[in-house]
This record gives C-alpha cells, sequence and structure tokens, in this order.
C-alpha cells in the first residue's frame, strides 16, 4: 500500500484537544481551588464552557484586550492562584509579547499560557490568524517552559504538570484533528523526548501535528530500506539535548518538522544543539513565509508538512553523498 | 561605603503609629520621612551616575504617605498572604521605591550604595526576585496597572481584605495596555484597587500635553467607571485621606498632581531633570536644599 493509499483511509479517530484540555482543566480546578481560567472573550474558541459553568468566579474574561489579560494572570498568581490563560495563539503570543516577558516570565509568574488554535489551524482566517511565529518568540524568553503536545494523552499530562509546575509555561493546545501517537506505556516527561520508533539511518524530530505523519513517513521508509528513528519533541524549550545528540551520532542526518516557521523554530533549535556539539546534514520542514487562502490541510500540503513531505526529505538526505 | 547609609535608622513599623496620630502629628512625621526619601534618592543616583531623579522626587511624598501610613506590610515576612500589594509602575523611579524599602526595614541601608553597580539586586528597575517588597518586574510602562488589577481580583475572588495600589507616572497614561486594564477594573468594579497617578506634567521628552494629552484625564478615568479624586500631590491630609479614606463600589483613582524634581529648586518642573544626573556642585545645592547638609 502506498503513503497516498494509506493518506485516503482513516483507520484511526482524531482528536480536537481543547476537548481534553478543558476536561483536565475542570478535573484539576475541581480539586485544587487556586486554579483559575483568564482568556480574552475567547470561553467558546478555547472551549472554556463547562468550564465557565462550572466555576463561574474563577472563569475571568478581561474581553478583547490580551495585554490586559496576561497582566491580570500575573497579579491572580501573586495573589496565589494558579491561572491558565487562554487565548488563540497568535494573539496570546504575539499582541502580549512584552507582558509575557516582564509580568510572567522575568517576574518568574507560574502561570500557564495556552495558545489555542496554534500554527494554521485557523486556515481560511488567513495568516493575521495563524500562529506560526509563537515558537521562535516564546523560545527567545528566558525562564519559560515551551511545549506542544502532540495528540490527547500528551495535552492532558502537560496541563497536569504545568498546574504544579511553579514555574512560566507557554504551551499549544492543537485545535486541529490528529490522532493519538503516545503509546499507553509512555508518559511526557517534560524537557525529553518521547521515542516512538527507533532507527539508526536518520532520526524524524517533530511536534504537535506533524509527530503523526512523521511516524507514518518513518513506515514507509522502512519499506524502502530506511529505518527512521521519530522523536516527538514535545518539550521545544528547554530542548532534549542528549536525545538531538544522541540522535546525531547514532542515525547521522536528521529531518525536522513542525507547523510553525522555520526562522527560529524546532528545527532551529536541534540545529543550535547539533551545529555546537555534532554537525550533522539536516533538513528543516516547516511554514516558509504567510500561508495563501486555504484549509489548515490545504496549508500543511501546500507547505510540504505530509508524510510524503517528510518522506521525500529524508530520502534525499539519506542519498546524499557528501555524508 | 557612603556613611550617610549607615547612618540611616529604618523604622518597620512607622504604619501603625502614624494611622493612630493626628492629622498634624501625622504630616509631621510624613514630612520628614520624604525628606529622608528625597535624601536617599540623592545619594543613590548621585552614587550611580545614573537615575531618574526628577520623577523620583515627584513622587516621594505619595510614597512616603502609602509606606509611612497607609500599607499593611511586614519587612520581616515580605510574602505574608494578606499584605496589601503595592506596585511602582512607573519602575524607572526605582531610586525612590529602593530607598523606601531601605528606610522601612526591607532591605538594609547600605545596599543602596550598590544601585545599578555589577550583579547588585537593585536594578535600573525592580526584580521582584531579588528586592523583598517588589510585587511585580516594572520597567516597560503600562504593566503595573493590569497586574495589580490581577491581584485586586484575586483577593475579591479569595474574599480577602488586602488591599492593592498602584502608582503610574502620567506619561505612560499613553499606552494602551492601562486603558484595558481601566477598563476591566471600572467594568469589575473593583473597589480595592486604587491607582495613584503621579499627574508632574512632564515625561521624557516634553510635556504630556504636548506630546499626547492625556486632559480631561479624570474625566477619562470616570468615563471608565472610576472613583476619580484630584488633589495635591506633596499636601501629606490629602494624600492621606484619599488613600485611606472609606471606599465606595468602584476602583479608585488618586490624581497627584505634583512637581517633577520637587525639594530642589533648580529641578522642579524642569524636564531636563527626568534623568539628569546631579554634577558635584548641584549635589551640594541639592543636598543643601533638601536638609542633608550643612
Amino acid at each position: 500500500m502506498s503513503a497516498n493509499e494509506s493518506s485516503q483511509v482513516s483507520p484511526v479517530p482524531l482528536f480536537d484537544c481543547r476537548q481534553t484540555f478543558v476536561e483536565t482543566l475542570i478535573e484539576l480546578a475541581q480539586a485544587d481551588k487556586r486554579i483559575v481560567a483568564v482568556c480574552n472573550d475567547s470561553v467558546g474558541s478555547s472551549n472554556l464552557g463547562a468550564f465557565a459553568k462550572q466555576f463561574p468566579d474563577r472563569m475571568i474574561n478581561v474581553g478583547i484586550a490580551e495585554q490586559n489579560m496576561v497582566g491580570v494572570a500575573a497579579g491572580l498568581a501573586n495573589g496565589g492562584f494558579v491561572p491558565f490563560v487562554c487565548a488563540a495563539g497568535p494573539f496570546l503570543s504575539g499582541r502580549a509579547t512584552e507582558q509575557v516577558k516582564a509580568d510572567i516570565a522575568y517576574s518568574n509568574i507560574p502561570a500557564v499560557l495556552c495558545a489555542m488554535s496554534p500554527g494554521m489551524a485557523y486556515g481560511e482566517l488567513g495568516p493575521t490568524h495563524h500562529s506560526i511565529e509563537d515558537l521562535p518568540w516564546m523560545r527567545a524568553i528566558d525562564n519559560l517552559v515551551v511545549m506542544v503536545p502532540a495528540d490527547p494523552k500528551q495535552t492532558r499530562e502537560a496541563v497536569r504538570w504545568a498546574s504544579s509546575a511553579g514555574k512560566p509555561v507557554y504551551m499549544r493546545v492543537p485545535r486541529f484533528k490528529i490522532p493519538a501517537v503516545t503509546p499507553d506505556d509512555h508518559g511526557l516527561v517534560p524537557g525529553k523526548a518521547d521515542v516512538l520508533r527507533e532507527g539508526r539511518d536518520i532520526t524524524l524530530i517533530a511536534i504537535g501535528t506533524l509527530v503523526s505523519r512523521a511516524l507514518e513517513a518513518a513506515g514507509v521508509l522502512s519499506r524502502e530500506g530506511i529505518e527512521a528513528r521519530v522523536l516527538n519533541m514535545a518539550t521545544v524549550k528547554p530542548i532534549d539535548a542528549d536525545a538531538v545528540l544522541a540522535a546525531a551520532r547514532e542515525t547521522r542526518r536528521i529531518v525536522t518538522a513542525e507547523e510553525g516557521i522555520l526562522y527560529g523554530g524546532l528545527g532551529s533549535a536541534v540545529a543550535e544543539v547539533t551545529a555546537q556539539h555534532c554537525p550533522v546534514p539536516m533538513r528543516m520542514l516547516g511554514v516558509t513565509g504567510f500561508a495563501p487562502t486555504g484549509s489548515t490541510e490545504f496549508l500543511l500540503q501546500h507547505f510540504g508538512l505530509t508524510v510524503e513531505g517528510i518522506a521525500e526529505a529524508s530520502r534525499k538526505l539519506t542519498s546524499s553523498v557528501w555524508m | 561605603m557612603n556613611s550617610f547609609y549607615s547612618s540611616l535608622k529604618p523604622c518597620a513599623n512607622r504604619v501603625q503609629s502614624l494611622r493612630d496620630s493626628s492629622a498634624l502629628e501625622r504630616e509631621a512625621q510624613l514630612r520628614l520621612f520624604s525628606r529622608e526619601i528625597r535624601q536617599c534618592v540623592l545619594q543613590v543616583i548621585h552614587g550611580a551616575g545614573l537615575g531618574h531623579v526628577g520623577g523620583d522626587f515627584s513622587v516621594a511624598d505619595t510614597l512616603a504617605t502609602l509606606f509611612g501610613s497607609v500599607l499593611n506590610y511586614d519587612p520581616a515576612n515580605p510574602h505574608w498572604a494578606d499584605r496589601d500589594r503595592f506596585i511602582l509602575s512607573k519602575g524607572h523611579c526605582s531610586a525612590s521605591l529602593y530607598s523606601v524599602l531601605a528606610l522601612c526595614g526591607f532591605i538594609d541601608p547600605e545596599q543602596l550604595d550598590t544601585f545599578a553597580k555589577p550583579l547588585s539586586a537593585l536594578n535600573g528597575h525592580p526584580n521582584r526576585q531579588k528586592v523583598p517588597g517588589v510585587e511585580t518586574n516594572t520597567g516597560p510602562l503600562g504593566h503595573g496597572l493590569p497586574v495589580a488589577a490581577g491581584c485586586a481580583m484575586a483577593a475579591r475572588i479569595s474574599g480577602a481584605a488586602w488591599r492593592t495600589f498602584v502608582v503610574l507616572g502620567d506619561g505612560e497614561l499613553q499606552e494602551g495596555s492601562n486603558w484595558e486594564a481601566i477598563m476591566f477594573a471600572g467594568h469589575k468594579g473593583l473597589s480595592n484597587l486604587t491607582a495613584i497617578v503621579d499627574r508632574n506634567r512632564l515625561q521624557q521628552g516634553a510635556r504630556t500635553e504636548d506630546t499626547n494629552r492625556l486632559e480631561p484625564l479624570a474625566d477619562k478615568w470616570r468615563a471608565f467607571g472610576w472613583e476619580v479624586l484630584e488633589i495635591d500631590g506633596h499636601e501629606f491630609n490629602a494624600l492621606y485621606d484619599a488613600l485611606a479614606g472609606k471606599r465606595g463600589d468602584r476602583p479608585r483613582c488618586v490624581i497627584a498632581n505634583s512637581l517633577k524634581g520637587k525639594g530642589v529648586s533648580f529641578m522642579e518642573d524642569r524636564v531636563e531633570w527626568h534623568h539628569k544626573v546631579p554634577s558635584e556642585e548641584q549635589f551640594k545645592l541639592a543636598e543643601v536644599e533638601l536638609g542633608g547638609a550643612a
């Protein structure tokens, strides 16, 4: 069966992780009165309706005012609460960048910044509503953990961990429907890559939407005789340098794949490690610029963020003669 | 080490004694306290060769009133859960805040001598992780009020009695984030929140009204649902009444009309003293005017 045929059949269920997100938040809030949600008129788009119904006093909707939203969250944390700030990724990371820097990260406030509908989840709404720059922007801020859960299990574990981490956390909460990729016996260990498949010829390092595609690409490559290791790098910062270096030393080639701009995201984070400690040939797959009009799936294909795109980049890298 | 600092006598419990004092006695004591704050600021800025003396002096009487007679705090337990929160949104006036914190026992007065020196805890803008008594890291303008609104919201949700006070520069009201917070606090009726505008009418480069007009300032706050009091920001009894007085059901804005550089004649109301550092001669003149040297 070719990769093309396999993509036409949908053998596995797909998930909008916002559902898991709010279920987990409600579970936590039932047990811990310090949990509050702060949003920017996004009760609906952040899927917080059920939370607002159960905890009306702990749902702080500041209206369409992202700078104030993040500042208010810092103040709530000062007063002993654990704020989960929920807003569409582009506006949380872009409109309130300085508040994230000064009020949360530099002040070392344990707030959880939840970027809803990240990447190109808002497809046809266009680049104003795409959050493709958030990983470079947030990664550049000291003291801030940056996470990209890749499925419901990782979303649940990331939310649970962040609620008691005692440090500033930025996390994407996927909206574009994706399959489960994390085996039952794997858990999300913050700062650690999840090795989803072993391989010796090349390593595919992916986040979020691209993890399932990287896994599928590894299957395609295996049938061609190329054994690919697959890492789900759910914690983009601090990156798991040990896993990256092991991949560089043991597989000698790395392909990264992310639903984000290529200037400073996952690919750059991986290259920062390899370039300094174990240079190996790399290919970085991601978003190359402002997107044209189209659905999320159309745009992922447009930028080559597909099973075939990852497989083809891997083939080229493994066949390059200059190694 | 500057012997000025070792001569200071921190006092951790001014507030209780001055609350119980007569207005006359309180005013006299706050006047002494604010003079001491200005003397400290002058030493700090002279020693470091940098700072924002104009705004430090315009806000000194407000800080003296707050830390001398209004705020509940415990320097021995700066994270006491029921403390009143104080945020200096105009974080560039850190020298005045550090001076107050030293005079109230939060930090060792001799630490003031390290202001802005390499690896000092006393950075040009305050850092809550390094300086007890600092609630949030300010510096970029327009940050203090949103955080203060969040503090006030936290106290309300948890049913706590502690209050939140935030001091803003007037120029920083040109930042849109403040108006987001003013709208939010007005909408929520955060009556445990007080914002004090240090209305010295000068920003870094020119007069506020010539740069980007703020007036009619009181009307603007009122339109956003706040109770507004306009007072003389150097009149201690007016400051005390505005900051400690009985509250209604709205957040309170105190527009404290002040003079940039207040207390030193050649600095008063002059834009260049936003961040000018006094020469040796000016330093000595200022010392005399502030009653700190013969």
